[in-house]
C-alpha cells in the first residue's frame, strides 16, 4: 500500500476483501499459531483460574475445583493491604523509571561527549552492571551497606546504621540497586540513537550558539522520540513487576511488611501458599494495570501528532 | 495521507480484535482446557515390587545413608520379591517436589518423609494415606510421645509415623556468666534482666538474641503465659475438629508478646538490627561471639560447635514464669508417611513402620543427633549424651504445636506472626491492635481452609 493513496481507493479495495481477505491470514498462520500458544493459551488459563478455587488440594484431587464467580477478585480488594501495596509500588515504579531514564540519558550525551577510552571503561562498567545477575547484585548492594560490615557505612562514619529498618531508606536503597541494573539498557539504546542522528543537524544547532541541555531539549529529544518510548515503556513494565531486588534486599519484603511491592505480595499471599486462584487474580490485575498505563501512553503520544 | 493510514490503522485493529475474539472463543470451546486435576487414590495392593522412598538431604547426610541401608537390608529380608529404591531430596526444594509428587501420582514415590508442620496442608491436599488402623495396631507406637502424636494426627485420624522432634531451648556463655559473676536465669523476669545486665556490661554484644522473624523462638513466650496461637472449636478427640480460631489476641497471650517484644531496645538487642533477625541469625550471632545467649535447637549444636564459642558454653530449658518451670517448646521435627497413590499399601506401610521403629530412631539419633520420638528411647539416649538433657527435660515437659490446620502453611507463608511482632518492635502498632490484626488474618486463613 503506497502512502498517496486516497480515502476512494482504500474503500474501493475494502470492497474486494471479499475474496482474496483470507490470504494474508494463511501467511500469517504460522506466527499466530505461535503467539495463541505462548501469549493467549497462558492468559486465557490465569484468567479461567482467577474464577476459580483452584489450590493444591485442587492441583492434587484433595478436593474439587469450584467455580467462584468474582470471589478471588472480592477477596484481593477487600484487602487493605492490597490497596496500600498496590500505591507503594507504583510511587515506587514511577521513582524507578524517572531515575533510570534520567541517569540512562545523561550518561548517553556524556558517551558522546568523552573520548574512546573512558567511553570505554563506562561503556564496560554499564555492562558489567547489565550483566549482573538481579539476585547477586542485590545481595552485593546490601553487602555494601550492611550496618556491621559495610565498607559504605565506615566510609560515610555512620556506624551500625541500619539502612533496611527504615521504611523510606529501605525503599531508596533497593531504588539504587534497581537503576543500577537497568540504566545500561536506556543508556545503549539512546547512546545507539543519537549516533544515527545526522551530525549536521546537531553542529547546525552547535553553531547557532545552543547550549548542552537546549540540544538535548529541542533537537535530540524530538528525533529520539521513537526510542525513548521504547524505553519508558520497557521500563515501566519491568520496575513495576521488580520482585528479586525487593525479595533479597528488604529480606520477603521488609519489616512488618513496610517493603512489599505488588508482585512479591502475590508470591506470598499466593504462590507460597498455594493459593493459585489468588495468585491468577493478582495477575490479572496486574495485567490490565500495565495494559492500562501502555494503552494510555501509546495514545497519548498519538494525540502529539507521533506515529509509531 | 494522514487519513488513509489512521483508517488502515483502524481497519488493522478491527480485523485484530475479531481474530482475538475468535481465539479465545476456541479456547472457551474447548473445555479440555480447564485447570489440570490429578487422582491421587489407588485401590491395588501389591505384595510384590519395588517401593520408592523420597527421604531429605541433610547436612553431612552419609551417616544417615548408612542407617537407612541396613533398616532397608532388613526390611527386603522380611519381605519377598520386594525392593526398595531410596532417594535424597534437598530440603530447600521439598515442597515443590513433594507437590509435584501430589500431582502427578505415577512417577510419585510410596514413603516420603516431611515436616511435621505440613502434615494438616498435606492432607488436606489429598497426598497421605491415612493409616489410623495400622498405627493403633503398632506395639512400639504406645510409647509415642503425646506432642509427636499430635503432629502425625488431623481431625483424629493418623496420617503418618514421627521420625525425630526438633526442640528449642536456651544457649548461654559460661565464660561471660562466671565473668560478670551472673546466675543462669530460673524465671523468664530473670531471662530478661540477665540479658540486659550483659548488654549493659558488654555494649558490643546482644544479652538475648532476638530475632522479629523468629516465630519458633518467640512461641515459648506466649505459651508460658498461658496463650495459645489457636484455639480448636468444639474439641473432638486429639488434634481438635478441624476448626481453628486465633487466640493471639487474648490476654494471656499478649503478655506474651509484650514480653518478647521487651527484648528488642536498646538495653539488649537494639530493633533496627534484631527487627529483621531469623532463628539462623541469632544462632549465628551466638555463635559468632556476638551473643550473650540465644535460643537454639538441639539441631543448631553443630553449628555452635563450628563457632568461635565452642567449649564456653552449656545449654538449659528456657525457663518459664515462676521459679522451677519450663517455658513450653514448639515441638519441630519430620514425619515418615505413606503417598495415598502408592499401590503397595501393605508393603508401603510396613516400610514406614520399619523407617520410623524404635531401632532405627535410636540409630539414627547415634548417627545424626536426632531426637527420638519415643520416651523411652530418648531417656537411654540422654543417658548416653548429656547434651540432650536439657531438650529432653523440655519435651517431657511438654511441648506444644502448631494448629494442626492446612491454613497453617498459609499463616506462615504469609508471615503473619512476624508481621505481628515487627509492628509491635518497630512501635508502628501496640500490642493490642497488632495482636488483633494478626489474629484476624489467622481467622480468614482459618476459615478459608475449611
Amino acid at each position: 500500500m503506497s502512502h498517496g493513496m486516497s480515502p476512494g481507493v482504500s474503500v474501493k479495495r475494502t470492497s474486494r476483501r471479499g475474496h482474496g481477505g483470507w490470504t494474508p491470514w494463511l501467511y500469517l498462520a504460522p506466527a499466530l499459531v505461535v503467539l495463541a500458544g505462548l501469549l493467549v493459551y497462558p492468559i486465557y488459563q490465569l484468567g479461567l483460574i482467577s474464577f476459580l478455587e483452584y489450590t493444591q488440594a485442587q492441583v492434587s484431587g484433595g478436593e474439587p475445583t469450584t467455580f467462584q464467580g468474582l470471589g478471588n477478585y472480592a477477596e484481593l480488594f477487600g484487602d487493605t493491604q492490597f490497596w496500600q501495596v498496590l500505591l507503594a509500588t507504583v510511587v515506587f515504579a514511577a521513582a524507578c523509571v524517572v531515575s533510570t531514564l534520567a541517569v540512562g540519558c545523561a550518561l548517553a550525551v556524556l558517551l558522546t561527549r568523552v573520548r574512546a577510552v573512558p567511553r570505554l571503561a563506562l561503556m564496560l562498567a554499564a555492562l558489567g552492571a547489565w550483566a549482573t545477575p538481579a539476585i547477586t547484585g542485590s545481595t552485593v548492594w546490601l553487602f555494601l551497606f550492611d550496618p556491621d560490615f559495610g565498607p559504605v557505612n565506615r566510609v560515610l562514619g555512620l556506624g551500625d546504621h541500619s539502612w533496611t529498618y527504615g521504611r523510606y531508606s529501605a525503599f531508596a536503597l533497593v531504588l539504587l540497586e534497581v537503576v543500577w541494573c537497568s540504566f545500561p539498557f536506556v543508556m545503549v539504546t539512546v547512546y545507539a540513537g543519537i549516533r544515527a542522528v545526522p551530525g549536521e543537524v546537531l553542529e547546525a544547532a552547535a553553531l547557532d550558539g545552543a547550549s548542552q541541555w537546549r540540544i538535548w531539549r529541542s533537537v535530540l529529544a524530538p528525533m529520539l522520540r521513537p526510542i525513548l518510548v521504547v524505553v519508558t515503556i520497557q521500563s515501566v513494565i519491568w520496575d513495576f513487576k521488580v520482585f528479586t531486588q525487593i525479595y533479597v534486599m528488604t529480606n520477603g519484603g521488609g519489616i512488618a511488611g513496610q517493603n512489599l511491592v505488588l508482585n512479591v505480595y502475590a508470591y506470598q499471599k499466593a504462590f507460597a501458599s498455594s493459593q493459585y486462584s489468588l495468585g491468577s487474580a493478582i495477575g490479572v490485575v496486574m495485567l490490565l494495570i500495565l495494559l492500562v498505563i501502555t494503552l494510555g501512553y501509546l495514545r497519548l503520544l498519538r494525540r502529539q501528532g507521533e506515529e509509531l | 495521507m494522514k487519513l488513509a493510514v489512521r483508517t488502515r490503522g483502524t481497519r488493522t485493529r478491527a480485523r485484530l480484535t475479531a481474530a482475538l475474539a475468535a481465539l479465545v472463543l476456541a479456547g472457551l470451546t474447548a473445555t479440555a482446557c480447564a485447570p489440570q486435576t490429578s487422582d491421587t487414590s489407588s485401590d491395588s495392593d501389591e505384595k510384590t515390587g519395588t517401593l520408592r522412598v523420597w527421604l531429605f538431604q541433610e547436612v553431612g547426610n552419609e551417616p544417615k545413608e548408612k542407617v537407612v541401608e541396613d533398616a532397608v537390608a532388613a526390611f527386603e529380608k522380611e519381605h519377598d520379591g520386594a525392593s526398595v529404591e531410596v532417594e535424597y531430596i534437598p530440603v530447600e526444594t521439598r515442597a515443590q517436589r513433594i507437590k509435584a509428587a501430589f500431582n502427578d501420582p505415577k512417577s510419585a514415590p510410596d514413603v516420603i518423609e516431611y515436616g511435621n508442620t505440613d502434615t494438616a496442608g498435606y492432607v488436606k491436599d489429598g497426598g497421605l494415606l491415612d493409616i489410623t488402623e495400622e498405627f493403633t495396631g503398632w506395639r512400639e507406637a504406645t510409647d509415642t510421645d503425646p506432642t509427636a502424636r499430635q503432629s502425625v494426627t488431623v481431625d483424629g485420624r493418623v496420617y503418618g509415623a514421627p521420625l525425630f522432634v526438633g526442640v528449642r531451648a536456651l544457649y548461654y556463655r559460661t565464660d561471660l556468666f562466671d565473668d560478670l559473676g551472673l546466675d543462669v536465669p530460673r524465671t523468664q523476669a530473670e531471662l530478661i534482666g540477665t540479658a540486659r545486665k550483659i548488654r549493659a556490661a558488654e555494649p558490643d554484644l546482644y544479652g538475648l538474641a532476638v530475632g522479629g522473624a523468629y516465630t519458633y523462638g518467640a512461641m515459648p513466650f506466649i505459651w508460658a503465659h498461658g496463650g495459645e496461637l489457636a484455639e480448636s472449636e468444639g474439641a473432638a478427640g486429639e488434634g481438635g475438629s478441624g476448626a481453628f480460631s486465633s487466640a493471639v489476641d487474648s490476654p494471656a497471650a499478649r503478655k506474651g508478646i509484650e514480653a518478647y517484644t521487651s527484648l528488642f531496645g536498646d538495653d539488649n538487642c537494639p530493633a533496627a538490627k534484631c527487627a529483621g533477625m531469623t532463628g539462623n541469625d541469632t544462632v549465628t550471632a551466638f555463635a559468632a561471639g556476638k551473643a550473650g545467649m540465644a535460643i537454639g535447637g538441639d539441631f543448631s549444636h553443630a553449628a555452635v560447635e563450628a563457632g568461635k564459642v565452642k567449649g564456653k558454653y552449656a545449654v538449659v530449658p528456657l525457663p518459664g514464669l515462676k521459679e522451677g518451670e519450663i517455658a513450653p517448646a514448639f515441638a519441630g521435627g519430620n514425619n515418615i508417611g505413606v503417598l495415598r497413590s502408592t499401590s503397595h499399601r501393605t508393603l508401603a506401610v510396613d516400610l514406614m513402620k520399619r523407617l520410623a521403629s524404635k531401632e532405627t530412631q535410636g540409630e539414627l539419633f547415634d548417627a545424626m543427633g536426632f531426637l527420638p520420638t519415643f520416651t523411652d528411647v530418648r531417656a537411654d539416649v540422654a543417658e548416653q549424651e548429656p547434651f540432650v538433657e536439657p531438650f529432653v527435660k523440655t519435651l517431657d515437659a511438654g511441648a506444644k504445636f502448631v494448629p494442626a490446620s492446612p491454613a497453617w502453611a498459609q499463616i506462615d507463608a504469609s508471615l503473619v506472626l512476624p508481621t505481628m511482632f515487627q509492628e509491635v518492635i518497630t512501635g508502628k502498632k501496640d500490642v493490642a491492635a497488632a495482636s488483633g490484626d494478626a489474629a484476624r488474618k489467622m481467622n480468614d486463613a482459618f476459615r478459608s481452609a475449611e
